[in-house]
Parts: C-alpha cells; structure tokens; sequence
C-alpha cells in the first residue's frame, strides 16, 4: 500500500520537476531504460541468488544451523531472564536468530514467530510487548548476517570487480547496528514500562 | 576467492554428514528462484519511476538541498533516498540500491556505501508487523523507536566503514 503511494508521488514529481527543467524527453526515455535495468538486476542477480540458496540449503540439511543454534544458546540466556528457564522459547529463539546470521530469510521468519508468540505466552498474553518479545525484535530487525548473498549480486550484475570486499565493512556497520539496538532496548525498557501508555 | 573456499568448504561439511548435496542445492536454488520471481515484478514497477527521478534533475537537486547537513555526519547525501525507503520496503530498498550502485559505479564511494547500508540494516517496519501481527502483540511498546534508532547509527557507521576501510 505505501508502494502505491512511492509510486504515485515519484511519477508526479517527475514530471513536474521535468517540466520546470524542461527535461521532459529524457525523462519519458528514462521509463524504458528504468524497466530494462530492473530486468537486467534480476538476470544478474539469479545466478548468486540460486546458488546461495543451494548453499544454505545443504548449511539446513547438514545441521550446520542446528549447531549454531546450540552455540547461541548460552549468550542468548543472558539477554533473554524470563526464558532462561524455558527450553521451548529458548530453542526457538536460538534457531530464529541463527537463522536470520546465516540468510536463511524463508526460515527465519516462522521461526522467529514462534520465538515471538513463546515469549508473549511467558509474559502473560496481554498484547502488549514484554521486554524479552522487544528484545527478540531487535535481534531481527538489527540482525547480523554472515553473507549477504543479494547484495554481492547486485554489485557482480552492475559490473564490481570484486563483488564481495563490501563484506568487512558491511559485518562491522551491522554489528554497531545490532549492538546499538540491544543498548537501546535496554534504556528504553528502564522508562517505558508495560501499560504506562495507554 | 573467499566464495570458492565457502562453497567447497559447506559442500564438504555437507557431505561429511551424509547430506544428499545435489538434490539439497537444486531445492535451494529453486527457491532462490522464486524469490526471483517475487522481486523483479517490484524491481520492474519501482526503478522505472526512479529512473524517472534521476532523468528529472530532482534526485540530484534533493541532494545538493541535503548535503550540507548530510555532510556534518559523513553520510553521502547521494544515498538518502535509500535511508528513507530501507525501513519501510525490502524490494524498494533493494531497487534504490542498485540505482544507485549502477548510477554512480559498484566501486565508487557512493556505490559501496549504498551497498554496505543494505547489508547492515533491515526492513524495520515489515518485520515487526509480519512477527508481531502473527503473534497477537498489537502494543509493541518501544520497539520501532529502538529498532529505527540502530537503523540510524547503522546508516552512519556503513559511511564511515566504507570510508575506514576502502578508501
């Protein structure tokens, strides 16, 4: 739905700003160019998006995501007091955040669902986040992944010589993201208690 | 380099735990084929409208307007439209980004900054509806300030990274 706004305001300005600068003809040759370069990002990107998702396939078979998951499982009692106990939330916590680390995207989002509804099981089911379903949350939505199997393939379809010497850089920035979202969530749950809103 | 040693190396593990590898790759490549098929449809529909903006003049102009501000922090202000669409839409981000990266080069400064923000954040707002929505919790209390926030200071340290690391 908000797309359809992008959309929308994106063509109108466009044209307006076109018109104002009196680039009007570049602006109707930019529509084609603009729909041959989606299709030519998405041939790029088959190629890597295939053969990752083969690679994270035998990563599932092989246990591989099973074994990180137990290795997890220990710093996660830390950040999560209320499952510490609980071997159902924990396992599902484990499995969703390994998951989300090795970029298995379609596994992850049920898993951290699961994660999800055991926590808010733990809290009480009031509809209202307990700090340890926060938590969880900003495991996803600030998550470390090890290879992120997209954006090489973005870089290799628009011509990067080397399509993977982004990754350095891109585990540092997301750790800062992911530790930054533990530490905020931390504060944040110090003043905004559960039902202090209404 | 590093591709060819992950792939020999997962593929070894795999068949040291008696994985059927082939069968196993073929799975897994058809599904990254379908989420193929679900993203050049939105690729198609929103880099047709962004290359639009950037014919018009209006992208450069809206960031020559940001730059001074977009400099104090060491954000190339080149890379704003993808700040604004990152929480919001995952196709979207994904389509700003290779504009970008195809506009300005893959290994220019511009190009691997937009790169390395959609590799260190995430699509906030989409994730915390699909998880919390199918968990029952509508309040979620401090969770989109927080998640918005590590957004943020994940945007800065991806400029900053690029800019350490790969001069």
């Amino acid at each position: 739905m908000a797309l359809s706004y992008v959309l929308l305001i994106l063509a109108v300005v466009s044209v307006i700003f076109g018109a104002v600068t009196g680039r009007l003809s570049e602006v109707g040759a930019a529509v084609m160019d603009g729909a041959n370069k989606a299709v030519e990002v998405g041939l790029g990107l088959a190629g890597i998006l295939c053969l990752w998702g083969g690679l994270t396939e035998v990563m599932r078979q092989s246990g591989l995501m099973e074994k990180l998951a137990r290795l997890l499982r220990r710093p996660l009692k830390r950040l999560f007091p209320d499952a510490a106990n609980d071997k159902i939330a924990l396992e599902s916590i484990a499995a969703g955040v390994s998951a989300n680390i090795l970029g298995l995207g379609n596994a992850a989002t049920p898993l951290s669902i699961r994660a999800a509804s055991r926590l808010h099981e733990l809290g009480g089911s009031t509809g209202e986040a307990s700090d340890s379903v926060c938590m969880l949350m900003m495991l996803c939505c600030a998550s470390i992944q090890i290879i992120p199997a997209t954006i090489a393939g973005v870089r290799s379809a628009a011509g990067a010589k080397v399509p993977f010497d982004v990754l350095p850089s891109i585990w540092i920035s997301s750790v800062i993201g992911c530790v930054t979202a533990v530490v905020m969530a931390k504060i944040l749950s110090r003043f905004w208690k559960r039902g202090a809103l209404k | 380099m590093t591709m060819a040693l992950l792939l020999t190396g997962i593929l070894a593990y795999g068949f040291a735990r008696k994985t059927d590898l082939f069968s196993a790759m073929l799975d897994g490549a058809k599904e990254g084929l379908s989420v193929l098929f679900r993203i050049v449809p939105a690729l198609v529909a929103l880099l047709a409208v962004i290359a639009m903006l950037r014919a018009s003049g209006a992208m450069d102009a809206a960031a020559d307007l940001l730059r001074p501000v977009f400099d104090l922090v060491g954000i190339p202000p080149e890379c704003a439209p993808l700040i604004i669409i990152r929480p919001l839409s995952g196709s979207g981000a994904l389509a700003v980004g290779a504009e970008i990266i195809a506009a300005y080069g893959p290994d220019s400064l511009i190009g691997r900054t937009a790169a390395v923000m959609l590799g260190s954040t995430e699509t906030t707002f989409y994730c915390v509806g699909v998880i919390c929505g199918a968990a029952g919790i509508s309040k979620t209390r401090y969770i989109i300030p927080a998640a918005l926030c590590a957004d943020a200071v994940g945007f800065w340290a991806a400029s900053w990274a690029v800019k350490l690391l790969m001069p």
